[in-house]
């Protein structure tokens, strides 16, 4: 008997837990779909869509530079402490440019957003929850995806690319001036080797990637926003799981994209 | 025409919160509902414009029943009846104004001219003229519900809902908020449901007094029907009496 409550215990937590995870992912596809349908509303997102692009990627913009800038100067210093004495130094403009281009610009803006942006979402769209807004929206004959969350998804999806390209070419001028000024190497050298194994479909990736992660970003900040309940320790909550599970799924995403399209 | 709920049903995590609530608001009059704290109060109220689905039951507004409307019927329906929240609602990214004429602009044809026009009015007929430009953050308890009234009539709604409508105001405020229902009715000529528990506040501003208990309604009448009633359950709740309602159960 004892045996079997131990042994039912655990799999009844398991259990639990995968149909815990199965109904939030159903509740997620359902707000998806509510989200494609509520598209034909024009008149109640189009009119917020600038305003969200400015909140999401404009206002993001310092911090995605200010990340690459400082992961550029690594990658070079790295790449040269690797490649002294076995590698020619030009290599240094490849490795920088490679990495910052598909790995580090679009992984690392990415996780911070989930942070600045996502946890933004959830936190304002979880308040308006709990306050009933969302409620009284829906009591005013408006539909509360299309006005709050349609123009939040579109916003991600178009300034996400805009942020990480730019925080690409920061990555990429930080480990040239680094290369320029604590290596040694002249603009020639890292010019070389950044040009060696260029295409200009790395930078599409990049920003497919990028658009990926912005609407992921946004759409799992508006999921846990919408499922607040109750109060501030709940608001609290929905921002915590909108960082960790954008986190988790942009990391997802990434091996997906890399093994899909490189 | 009117507003109908019938048998319904709602539970919240295996937990039933309405069993068989059945009651009639009836065109012109302003209905009360009392009932404890966490009774189902404000859970019916929600059921009048789908915020909330019964499990089994119907509720019907103008004869239609609200869970078979589309969208755009319900649409319809939502902006006919204006929804008084407890805690005001206001959208805190905006002005007293814009929250007040939020409604008014998914009105086809109405024009910014004529939005300003009927948000000042609406403004004025909850005494807050002036107030258009505050934000929600600057106004005291009793302004942010009147700033919410005045956004649940700018659509000139044939019904409005109040959920607890002077919960947490002084006398004075509360006497002020009663007397804007009085007159929203007076005035406006709205049906109104409040829903609350303050005894004082019913017999001012109802025409009939709806008590829900263990999920139904327990009884329903005129205030001074309900003052004579003699079910100690209703006794023990009008009266501040829990002894009579421990009696009961």
């Amino acid at each position: 008997m004892t045996g079997n409550g131990a042994v039912q215990g655990p799999a009844q937590a398991v259990g639990r837990a995968a149909i815990s995870s199965a109904a939030t992912v159903g509740r997620a596809g359902f707000l998806g779909l509510r989200a494609v349908r509520a598209l034909r509303r024009g008149g109640m997102w189009a009119p917020h869509v600038v305003t969200q692009m400015a909140r999401i990627g404009v206002d993001s913009v310092p911090i995605g530079l200010f990340i690459a800038a400082f992961t550029g100067v690594v990658l070079a210093l790295q790449a040269s402490y690797t490649f002294t004495g076995a590698i020619p130094l030009y290599f240094v403009g490849t490795l920088v440019g490679k990495t910052m281009v598909l790995e580090l610009g679009p992984v690392l803006t990415g996780l911070a957003l989930s942070g600045r942006v996502g946890a933004n979402i959830a936190a304002e769209l979880g308040t308006m929850r709990v306050t009933e807004q969302v409620d009284a929206l829906e009591t005013l004959a408006y539909d509360p995806v299309a006005y709050l969350v349609v123009p939040r998804l579109i916003a991600g999806v178009i300034m996400f690319p805009m942020v990480v390209l730019l925080a690409d070419a920061m990555g990429v001028l930080a480990g040239w001036a680094t290369s320029l000024y604590l290596l040694d190497m002249s603009s020639p050298e890292f010019l070389k080797g950044l040009r060696l194994f260029f295409r200009s479909w790395d930078v599409w990736f990049s920003a497919i990637k990028a658009a990926s992660f912005g609407l992921t970003v946004t759409g799992v900040g508006c999921f846990f926003g919408f499922a607040t309940t109750g109060g501030a320790e709940g608001v609290g909550r929905a921002t915590t799981r909108t960082v960790v599970a954008s986190s988790m799924i942009i990391l997802v995403l990434d091996a997906f994209w890399a093994a899909v399209l490189l | 025409m009117s507003i109908v709920l019938d048998d319904v049903h709602k539970a919240f995590d295996g937990q039933e919160v309405l069993r068989g609530f059945t009651v009639e608001v009836r065109e012109g009059e302003t209905l009360a509902v009392i009932g404890g704290s966490g009774s189902g109060k404000s859970v019916a109220l929600k059921h009048i414009v789908r915020l909330l689905e019964p499990d089994h039951g119907e509720v019907r507004v103008d004869g239609r029943s609200v869970g078979a409307l589309s969208e755009n019927e319900l649409y319809e329906v939502r902006r006919n009846v204006g929804y008084v929240f407890q805690f005001a609602a206001l959208f805190d990214s905006m002005s007293v104004g814009e929250n007040v004429g939020m409604g008014l602009r998914r009105i086809p044809g109405m024009t910014p001219a004529e939005i300003e026009g009927r948000v000042a009015e609406c403004l004025r007929l909850v005494d807050l003229t002036g107030y258009e430009e505050r934000r929600p953050s600057e106004l005291s308890g009793g302004q942010r519900k009147r700033a919410g009234l005045a956004r649940a009539i700018a659509t000139r709604p044939k019904y409005l809902l109040y959920d607890e409508p002077t919960t947490g105001l002084d006398p004075v405020t509360t006497a002020v908020i009663d007397e804007l229902i009085v007159r929203m009715r007076r005035e406006l000529g709205v049906t109104g449901v409040v829903v609350t528990h303050d005894m004082a506040s019913a017999y001012r501003i109802a025409d009939r007094v709806a008590m829900l208990y263990d999920g139904r309604i327990r009884f329903q009448g005129t205030p001074a029907e309900i003052q004579a009633c003699a079910d100690p359950v209703v006794k023990g709740f009008i009266e501040g009496r829990p002894e009579l309602l421990e009696v009961a159960s």
